[in-house]
């Protein structure tokens, strides 16, 4: 690298008024070892065409921390070098002729404690439209322990949301109350009570049910919990119904949320589009009112899905765990939306984890040391149905929530049939796989072993056995040789 | 009304043979096995009475069931679960729990809603075996 790109030593050179190159700012620091309590981000970068991937990556750094356009000498205030984020690696993108894998380390000191809200302002809060760059997205980050301490996590968490629904030992069955817009509360009541009655542990509020003119909140909430009671009285176990506390302001969703205690929800329910500091807010309401918080994750996909521009996936499921959250929605891998199957798992893995380990075709780049934070329960909803139980256990294990929506209350039997033949295949997979039995090979097989005395499966299965959604994924990792499908 | 607490309430009750079978699913991954015994399965009364403690030592299946027959044959009319417990950090709780014996007759549950104020309602779960008669004389 030429001289004129170095990083300049000389302070008077340094400081002079105009405009440098943000390497010669000090931005690009390739010999910097990473400190155990700075924050890491990794961005990947498509540099302008004549713009060097270093200086690239130095202008992330310095866009996302202290820089601006040109030199400032109020720096010389400040211990400037340490409050410089430093680009310290830049590797190319296997595959992916233009796009860089930049490493970024902050120092501790530039981050408020307890607060994602100010993590995403700095990381990226400016960078991602800044011009020397085309595109980029923030792929993972890497927390100091020392930094996860001053959140509080997942006010329940998987372990003690199992204790108290007292359900062990299998994924928990889910649907989303369809149609998701329209129902009157005593018809959407209906739907909760059949789905419940049938043998699911959850129903739950779609994202955009709020409170609309064709079912005001406070409806919703009454008949839905007295649909829960009722089918907890019927089955003898404990029922819950996430519902959507989401509004227009953190004050409304406060109101709502007090209202599903009184009515002795176990449950409620955000949408990821409140923003951070309204989800750790609720969090904290939770947290003081023994009450599950379940995030869907609407609005991701407008700047998770693209690999060359927005952030992770991976990286808002970190931020939600440091957040607070009990539930997020974390892909089917084998159903309606996008998700590539071993990138989901990571998902699942960043959620679940008691340590997280570097794993790059799962998309992890990072290791993480989550200090005893509670694991947060994945959500795998969208487009899944009876047939696929096999490959969604395989997949995922036993800590996750399936929801099967149209897959429960599309049954031809109609919705109590529709639940039942879920739990009863989803049993069923669990007894073989604790058996020794291969399900990811013998799972249709045992799927038509249950369905011989269980008429509602074999009616599921008869209905969609054959739909899968086989469609190239577009968030995949670069680390695989082939794109991978199910 | 059969009561569908537990990991395999919607599958025909399980043959020794398959009870045995999960028990040595449990301790190959390296759980200890607990059997509790209950004639008030409430949904939300979660001690159930412990038929001895946790069996942290036991790691045969057959030893083991043999625990969970002898339950059976002292409470012939009772529920009777058997539980797993995982001591790893960071889950140490209950990681798997099924039940192995039901009462012939299982009358269930009744709603009892009280009107309150506005709309609301409060709701009790009430098991009919339970309400009618005393701690050991229900089933």
């Amino acid at each position: 690298m030429s001289e004129a790109t170095n990083e300049i030593k000389s302070s008077t050179q340094r400081y002079k008024s105009g405009v440098l190159k943000y390497r010669q700012m000090g931005y690009w620091q390739p010999d910097y070892e990473p400190k155990p309590t700075d924050i890491l981000a990794l961005f990947r970068i498509t540099p302008q065409e004549g713009v060097p991937p270093e200086e690239a990556a130095a202008a992330v750094a310095g866009e996302s921390s202290t820089a601006t356009w040109t030199v400032v000498w109020t720096d010389r205030l400040t211990a400037c070098e340490m409050y410089r984020a430093k680009a310290y690696r830049v590797d190319p993108v296997p595959n992916n002729p233009g796009q860089y894998f930049a490493y970024i380390a902050y120092d501790l000191s530039l981050f408020e404690e307890g607060s994602i809200t100010n993590v995403a302002a700095s990381i990226i809060g400016n960078v991602f439209s800044f011009k020397p760059i085309k595109a980029a997205r923030l792929e993972d980050m890497q927390f100091p322990v020392a930094y996860v301490k001053t959140f509080r996590g997942p006010p329940t968490g998987i372990v003690v949301e199992r204790e108290r629904l007292d359900k062990f030992g299998r994924p928990l069955l889910g649907a989303t109350t369809k149609p998701k817009l329209g129902l009157s509360g005593r018809n959407y009541g209906r739907v909760v009570y059949e789905g419940l009655k049938g043998g699911l542990d959850f129903m739950k509020d779609d994202e955009n049910i709020n409170s609309q003119p064709f079912m005001h909140w406070r409806d919703r909430f009454l008949f839905v919990m007295d649909a829960v009671n009722k089918a907890s009285a019927a089955t003898g176990e404990v029922k819950g119904s996430y519902l959507n506390v989401t509004a227009g302001t953190v004050e409304e969703m406060y109101r709502r949320a007090e209202f599903a205690k009184e009515l002795g929800s176990a449950i409620i329910m955000i949408d990821l589009v409140v923003g951070y500091s309204g989800i750790q807010s609720l969090s904290n309401w939770c947290r003081d009112n023994d009450m599950l918080l379940h995030l869907h994750r609407a609005g991701h996909g407008t700047y998770t899905r693209q690999k060359n521009h927005g952030v992770s996936f991976r990286v808002i499921a970190k931020w939600m765990r440091l957040t607070g959250v009990d539930h997020i929605h974390a892909g089917t891998a084998v159903g309606k939306l996008e998700g590539d199957p071993l990138t989901v798992q990571g998902y699942y893995n960043i959620c679940r984890d008691t340590h997280t380990r570097i794993d790059l075709p799962r998309g992890i780049f990072f290791e993480q040391d989550w200090g005893a934070l509670r694991k947060v329960m994945p959500v795998a909803s969208g487009g899944i149905h009876a047939g696929q139980m096999h490959q969604l256990l395989d997949l995922f294990g036993d800590d996750v929530v399936m929801q099967f929506g149209g897959g429960t209350i599309g049954h031809p039997m109609g919705i109590q049939a529709g639940a039942t033949a879920n739990r009863v295949a989803l049993e069923a997979m669990v007894l073989a796989r604790n058996e020794g039995r291969d399900i990811k090979n013998e799972g249709p097989e045992i799927l038509k072993e249950a369905a011989k005395w269980c008429s509602p499966l074999k009616a599921a299965l008869d209905t969609w056995g054959d739909v899968t959604f086989n469609y190239t994924s577009t968030d995949t990792s670069d680390f695989v040789p082939t794109a991978t499908a199910v | 009304m059969r009561i569908t607490q537990g990991t395999f309430s919607f599958l025909p009750d399980l043959t020794d043979k398959q009870i045995a079978a999960q028990v040595k699913y449990a301790l190959d991954q390296g759980w200890a096995i607990s059997v509790e015994y209950t004639d008030d399965p409430h949904p939300r009364n979660t001690y159930w009475e412990m038929f001895g403690n946790p069996m942290f030592d036991l790691r045969d299946p057959a030893g083991v069931l043999q625990e969970i027959n002898e339950c059976r044959k002292t409470f012939p009319n009772y529920y009777v679960r058997v539980m797993a417990f995982d001591s790893t950090h960071q889950v140490e709780s209950i990681v798997l729990s099924f039940i192995v014996q039901r009462p012939k007759d299982e009358p269930g549950f009744r709603q009892v809603r009280e009107e309150i104020d506005g709309r609301k309602m409060r709701y009790t779960t009430q098991g009919y075996a339970v309400v009618a008669k005393p701690e050991g004389a229900r089933y």
